[in-house]
């Protein structure tokens, strides 16, 4: 799964939904592979709009890459900064979990990750 | 007519196979009103911010309708920068959409041709792990065979292989009472998971009572609405497929 998914999921334990602790999950032990991609500047341009950037913040200093600047880059810092570009062109789009944990910030709740597949099935007591 | 992804990898004796009503999907997502309807919700230059839309099916199985948007996310959305992300309750059915979308997005490339940007697939139960309103089209073929039990959403603990894949099949069909107990779950949350200009497309058999179901949606307020957008025709027997489109008409909005 690519790190960008973070982005878009949450814990599954419906008690968790209310608590902003629950976002993003966060990675522990993860191993990551990186698939070779083009660049593709729009891609990036049009998907920061949509993304929750503190999380992304959060995620990439998880993971070990590069401090992201507080505020998300606007289409024409990016295009004056390749190296920013590149960084995030790594992250958004080539990066990969393969193998791992994603930890609930609420409940403490640990979803695996394995062969890149992230299981959101909760045992029956946390149903 | 668009290619249909080739699924020959994917082992059916524990993956649904792609059937009539992944075709209906198909067909009805890449037809010219779908295509004129998302292409005006998602690719609308008179909207002044238009991000990247997210697309998440639930309940893969073998992949190809997923994998089918995202081949063709140009000509269905007008734009190639979609992303795209599954889930499926059967591990199995995640792995195989995985190498189906790996295998038609090749394709694509093969032929010098765009395609649009797979995230992955998840195991999980339905959308319980999709965060509040982030997704712009949530696709989802049920298991709507009306039937006197719905199996267990966590896998069967049984050393017996057939007993395993048995019940992992009949995840991907057995609906309970009229075949509505799995896709009433879905509804239930279908508000709180779509974005502002969000819409799904669900599947429903006869069966389900759909006229009754939309009905439904459109008591939910809020400007919400559903209407059948596809048909697997007017034969009779209990089959029979629609697809039908949610989505939300906002007030004042630009977006109909």
């Amino acid at each position: 799964m690519k790190v960008l998914t973070l982005n878009f999921l949450t814990c599954a334990v419906k008690a968790c939904k209310s608590s902003s602790a629950s976002f993003p999950l966060h990675p522990k032990d993860c191993e990551l592979v990186s698939d070779t991609i083009e660049a593709n500047p729009a891609l990036i341009y049009n998907v920061l709009p949509r993304v929750d950037w503190a999380a992304l913040i959060t995620t990439a200093s998880e993971l070990g890459f590069p401090t992201l600047p507080a505020q998300p880059p606007t289409k024409e810092e990016l295009e004056a900064d390749e190296k920013m570009m590149g960084e995030l062109h790594t992250l958004l789009l080539e990066t990969q979990i393969s193998e791992g944990m994603l930890r609930c910030g609420n409940c403490g709740h640990e979803y695996r990750v394995k062969e890149g597949i992230a299981n959101f099935l909760l045992p029956n007591h946390l149903v | 007519m668009l290619p249909t992804p080739s699924t020959s990898h994917v082992e059916f004796e524990r993956v649904y196979e792609p059937a009539e009503d992944s075709y209906l999907l198909l067909d009805t997502l890449s037809s010219e009103s779908e295509k004129a309807f998302l292409q005006h919700r998602f690719n609308n230059a008179s909207i002044q911010s238009s991000p990247s839309p997210l697309v998440v099916e639930i309940g893969t199985g073998s992949g190809v309708v997923l994998s089918f948007i995202d081949a063709h996310a140009e000509i269905i959305f007008g734009r190639s920068d979609v992303f795209t992300a599954g889930v499926d309750v059967n591990i199995h059915a995640s792995k195989a959409t995985i190498q189906t979308v790996r295998v038609a997005e090749k394709e694509q490339a093969t032929e010098s041709k765009s395609h649009g940007f797979y995230l992955g697939n998840m195991v999980g139960d339905l959308a319980t792990a999709l965060r509040v309103g982030e997704v712009d089209v949530l696709v989802f073929n049920p298991p709507y065979v009306p039937t006197p039990d719905l199996p267990t959403v966590l896998p069967k603990e049984t050393r017996d292989s057939f007993e395993a894949d048995s019940h992992l099949l009949s995840l991907s069909y057995a609906g309970g009472e009229d075949g509505m107990e799995v896709t009433n779950r879905l509804l239930d949350s279908l508000p709180q998971i779509l974005g502002e200009k969000g819409c799904a497309y669900i599947l429903l058999c006869a069966q389900n009572k759909p006229e009754i179901v939309k009905d439904q949606i459109r008591k939910w307020g809020d400007g919400w609405t559903a209407e059948t957008v596809g048909n697997s025709g007017k034969k009779g027997g209990w089959e029979k497929l629609q697809i039908v489109r949610i989505w939300r008409i906002s007030p004042g909005s630009a977006i109909q």
